[in-house]
């Protein structure tokens, strides 16, 4: 990038100096823009930053608190509580599911209401109960299954 | 190593670092199935000479931190101490503290390494003006 090569070339302080050893300077020479490794967040300093660059070169304990935050930022776009923190998205897919399945729902409803039609006569109540009857006079499945749990001396169910 | 307090649930992360865990003789950082096995004081050795090169760079520097925290382990203050050291050489304040914020991350569920590392780098923190990013405010988002 035309910024590493800003970098490598014109710099004044120490902190981009020791940049120029890194891979940086080997990618303004073979223009090989890949190669930059690592990149500050803020990388055109403003005179004011270039002179807190120059502070930090003394003793950190000269630094105000003020002070020592912005040269964290000046490298650092994210603090790791920022990088870490979730998001509310997963609400909002969640939200995207119901929606959809809501709809699914109505198109299942209408499709029950104008495309299926009557089930047979055969599902009814009555009819069933004459089904069932029918499975107890034939013995059905007598030994272990469904006749075997019809009590014929009582005429009930076990 | 905290490699023990990750693998244990035993609250005081302090004694961990004085006594051998029993299942095992020597914990390496690779598991081979022959070969020496490094132990954790060569281990932390290794690592405290490659901070305290004198003229370490700062690609060194990136390097070395980021391949540490790679690792499946909190690492010791001494080395630590070494690294914090290795940022003043490179006049690196900002380095100084993501370190910090790297080891509170790195532990994880285990609450009390941070303050345990904290409190055995508070010496080194005062002697060179390295706040703790609870101090700066950025612990919280």
């Amino acid at each position: 990038m035309l910024a590493s090569h800003a970098l490598v070339r014109g710099l004044q302080s120490g902190f981009w100096r020791r940049v120029s050893t890194s891979s940086a300077a080997w990618a303004t020479h073979t223009h090989n823009v890949d190669v930059v490794d690592y990149v500050p967040f803020v990388r055109n300093l403003s005179a004011e930053q270039k002179k807190l660059k120059e502070k930090e070169k003394g003793s950190w304990t000269q630094l105000t608190k003020e002070e020592k935050l912005a040269l964290y930022r000046l490298t650092h776009e994210l603090s790791y509580a920022e990088m870490r923190q979730g998001s509310k998205e997963w609400m909002t897919v969640l939200g995207g599911i119901f929606i959809f399945l809501g709809f699914t729902g109505l198109l299942v409803w209408w499709q029950h209401v104008y495309v299926y039609g009557d089930v047979p006569h055969t599902l009814s109540q009555e009819s069933v109960a004459q089904q069932t009857q029918r499975m107890i006079d034939m013995r059905v499945n007598p030994v272990h299954g469904f006749s075997n749990k019809w009590d014929y001396e009582k005429e009930q169910w076990k | 190593m905290f490699r023990a307090a990750l693998q244990l649930s035993v609250s005081g992360a302090r004694s961990l670092t004085r006594s051998r865990p029993q299942y095992t003789a020597s914990v390496a950082a690779r598991s081979y199935s022959h070969g020496k096995q490094e132990t954790d004081e060569e281990f932390d050795a290794r690592w405290v000479t490659y901070f305290s090169k004198p003229d370490i760079d700062a690609w060194e520097l990136r390097k070395g931190m980021n391949t540490l925290i790679g690792y499946d382990l909190v690492p010791e203050p001494k080395i630590l101490e070494a690294a914090l050291r290795a940022c003043r050489r490179l006049n690196d304040l900002a380095s100084a503290i993501r370190i910090l914020e790297a080891v509170k991350d790195k532990s994880g569920p285990h609450k009390e390494i941070y303050p345990y590392v904290l409190q055995e780098l508070q010496p080194t923190l005062n002697e060179l003006g390295i706040p703790t990013p609870e101090e700066l405010g950025i612990d919280k988002a």
